[in-house]
């Protein structure tokens, strides 16, 4: 992070800011007593947003955190004060992964990586690839743009719930396609359980997540002046090499903050695999936020729900700071 | 100056309107609760065809208690999907409704949290006493032994709902009562374009419903009399098996059934015919609600085994019913006990289980002829005869959802074509046992 600031800094004009003259155009009677009477103010401004933080942010959070030490069960619901102190047991349950319940919580994390890392690749190479169509002006280039960005517009639980329709066996708008008209496979298959419900939710959380790298690349590229590629033409540069040399490059900035948010976007999305599989997610398709909420609110055990989520959220913010402290050195040798 | 004034000004509401909403709620509560016409919050379990129509069934009965007591309600219709979270955050916050509804199987898991009152002798004699209700409701209701949790209000009980038209057209004279029947009958009723029996084999509760019946007819049991699970065991890997062999072996199940799972797709496959055969709880008015002919539904007690296993028990239904609790919280102890007593009575049973298609749970109810139908009969005997209770035990929620999920779980392996053997089942019951915390 420090090394960002740092990065920042030589273009940026801060200390001239602050010497610029009032615009109403009178002169400063005395500026020196004027702004230490003034700096207090953006602090006191700054409070309501702080304690909003807390309050919405940090304070649930470590609540979690400490519920995840106590034997929080359905006992101890009414009166959680005198939940009893469980030291480690909830992360040991966890993390012991010879038993069920561990193993169970491994299984679903490497089912999550690997759905993470797939949804990653593909919303982004679309993206860039929609993006990259779409950059050079054209007729109706306005109309294909917001086109191409429906999915990510719709309510999620709308355009979810037309997929887990579309899914369904015997009466799915897939299976018809696939089955009745282009006769690939014989007997109908299933989209919602079994091995295919991992495809199906990939699927469809690609569907919604690409169009959001679109957006955010296709806004990166308007930055890119056109003159930089006409000289890479007069270079003789293809559209591959401006792809590589010129598209790219100018876009790592955007691209930077775009993988990190679809990463933490993916990994924890809840909605998605809620609202394709209801209240019974398969088990080849089991992703961790599921796993959490039907570990806590399915046996009545926050104890150990609240642990998993500890264990999840070191674990985004051990891969969050190692992306950010490599990304932030390949800059600064840059 | 002036700036700065207006900017202190801005930053005090702003940090003063939270605060104050914040606070706000729980002094209007108080207040009301101060007054003589005290309102009772109650949350209601969806029981009609929508929560609309819930709403349109409760509200003028409300009233009726409101010209009665002077006492208000304000009523929420609060889904299935929600509404054992909802008493968990309620429970968990203290801050709730006076009265709720909730699934007779949830009774001592919500029991162990102590976030109801426990109905005391003084206040079953004060609602009429214990006698009043049938004793098979009564036993779904919490520990044994302890002050029932909450009372039960609609009673019903799982039956075999077979197409009379369909049975006729196929030559079966009569509903099977044996397993064995049942098997021969479902066998003449498939056709490469027809399936005998729809299952809601993607529903974690519909499957434990049905898992804990099979078990008991073998002899079985989920929970020791100590409260501890006792999932893997021979009797339930088999009533487990028999259970899913309806799709896999006997091959009488449209495989599709697995992803079944909202609680209402197998009941619609039987009311458009597509099935023949299905077993649910008290199903007459949803059938009918469904486009049914209601001269082709027949109804009969679930099959037993034509032999019982050693220890097996004539069981063919868990005794299902939405029960009615009091939030310990509750300002308005003396409001709440009047609208359970409400809502026990006489006329309110006869009503409200009339409308929902359910079974009073108090007996004096029963003297209204529209519950000595023919088909409620059977459903009626079944409740009073051969129904047992789900292991009123605090593990009971957790049984549901880890069996549950495993049962869902082998139906989709064999809905895609991977064969589920017994020691498979073992396998996973014993893993479902190691994660039950008490």
């Amino acid at each position: 992070m420090v090394d960002a600031v740092k990065a920042t800094v030589p273009g940026g004009r801060a200390p001239v800011s602050s010497v610029v003259k009032v615009p109403g155009g009178r002169a400063p009677v005395n500026p020196v007593r004027r702004r230490k009477r003034r700096q207090w103010l953006p602090y006191v401004l700054l409070i309501p947003a702080i304690v909003m933080e807390l309050l919405i942010h940090i304070i649930p959070m470590l609540v979690g955190v400490l519920m995840s030490f106590f034997k929080m069960t359905q006992l101890y619901l009414g009166n959680w004060r005198q939940a009893p102190f469980a030291h480690l047991d909830n992360y040991r349950l966890a993390l012991d992964f010879n038993q069920p319940a561990g193993k169970a919580l491994l299984h679903s994390f490497m089912v999550t990586i690997a759905f993470t890392l797939i949804v990653l690749a593909c919303s982004w190479s679309i993206g860039l690839f929609a993006a990259v169509l779409t950059q050079r002006p054209f007729r109706g280039r306005g109309i294909v743009r917001t086109l191409l960005l429906v999915p990510f517009a719709l309510p999620i639980f709308a355009s979810v719930i037309t997929w887990n329709f579309m899914a369904q066996r015997d009466t799915g708008a897939i299976n018809h396609v696939l089955v009745n008209q282009l006769h690939l496979t014989q007997g109908n298959p299933f989209w919602l359980i079994g091995g295919n419900s991992f495809v199906t939710i990939t699927l469809v959380v690609i569907w919604r997540t690409w169009p959001f790298a679109f957006l955010m690349m296709s806004a990166g590229m308007q930055s890119i002046p056109a003159d930089v590629y006409e000289a890479a033409v007069l270079d003789g540069a293809g559209i591959v090499t401006q792809l590589r040399r010129v598209t790219l490059p100018l876009l790592a900035p955007v691209n930077r903050v775009l993988v990190l948010v679809l990463f933490l976007w993916t990994f924890n999305d809840f909605t998605t695999p809620y609202t394709l599989f209801g209240d019974t997610t398969p088990a080849q398709a089991d992703l961790i936020s599921i796993h959490i909420y039907q570990n806590s609110f399915g046996t009545w055990n926050f104890g150990t729900g609240s642990a998993m989520s500890v264990l999840l959220l070191l674990f985004l913010m051990v891969v969050t700071g190692i992306y950010l402290a490599f990304v932030n050195r390949r800059t600064d040798s840059a | 100056m002036r700036l700065n004034k207006i900017a202190t000004a801005a930053v005090a509401v702003l940090l003063v309107v939270p605060l104050a909403a914040c606070s706000g709620s729980s002094d209007t509560k108080s207040s009301s609760t101060a007054k003589a016409g005290a309102t009772l919050t109650y949350w209601a379990s969806n029981q009609g065809t929508s929560l609309d129509n819930d709403k349109q069934v409760l509200t003028p009965e409300l009233k009726k208690f409101t010209q009665q007591t002077g006492i208000k309600v304000n009523l929420e219709v609060v889904p299935w999907a929600d509404l054992l979270n909802r008493v968990l955050a309620a429970t968990t916050s203290g801050k709730g409704p006076d009265v709720v509804n909730i699934g007779n199987t949830w009774s001592s898991s919500v029991q162990a949290t102590g976030a109801f009152l426990p109905f005391d002798d003084a206040t079953l004699t004060a609602i009429g006493g214990k006698s009043r209700f049938l004793a098979g409701s009564m036993a779904a209701t919490g520990v044994a032994g302890q002050p029932p949790a909450a009372l039960p209000i609609y009673s019903m009980a799982y039956g075999l709902y077979y197409n009379k038209k369909q049975f006729k057209a196929a030559g079966i004279s009569s509903p099977p009562k044996t397993w064995d029947e049942f098997l021969v009958d479902a066998k003449k009723l498939t056709t490469p374009k027809h399936w005998a029996l729809s299952l809601e084999a993607g529903s974690k509760t519909e499957n434990i419903h049905t898992a804990f019946t099979l078990s008991q007819q073998q002899g079985g049991s989920w929970f020791d009399t100590a409260g501890k699970a006792t999932f893997n065991t021979p009797q339930n890997v088999a009533a487990i098996k028999q259970y899913i062999d309806f799709m896999q072996t006997d091959k009488i199940v449209n495989p599709s059934d697995a992803q079944y799972s909202n609680g209402t797709e197998a009941l619609k496959d039987f009311a458009t015919g597509t099935t023949s055969m299905v077993f649910w709880q008290a199903a007459q008015a949803s059938l009918k609600e469904l486009g049914m002919n209601p001269d082709d539904i027949g109804v009969a007690p679930v099959p037993l085994p034509a032999t019982l296993a050693a220890g097996g028990k004539p069981v063919t239904s868990m005794v299902a019913g939405i029960n009615l609790g009091i939030f310990k919280n509750t300002k308005n102890k003396d409001a709440a006990i009047a609208f359970v007593k409400f809502m026990t009575s006489k006329p309110e049973q006869q009503m409200l289980n009339k409308t929902y298609g359910s079974l009073p749970s108090v007996t004096d109810a029963y003297s209204d002829p529209a519950f000595q139908t023919p088909n409620l009969l059977v459903i009626k005997d079944v409740l009073s005869k051969s129904a047992a209770p789900l292991p009123q035990v605090p593990g009971e929620s957790q049984f549901e959802k880890l069996v549950g999920a495993a049962m869902t779980t082998l139906f989709a392996d064999a809905a895609t074509g991977k064969t589920v053997t017994s020691a498979q089942i073992a396998d996973v019951l014993a893993a479902a046992q190691q994660q039950v915390t008490d």
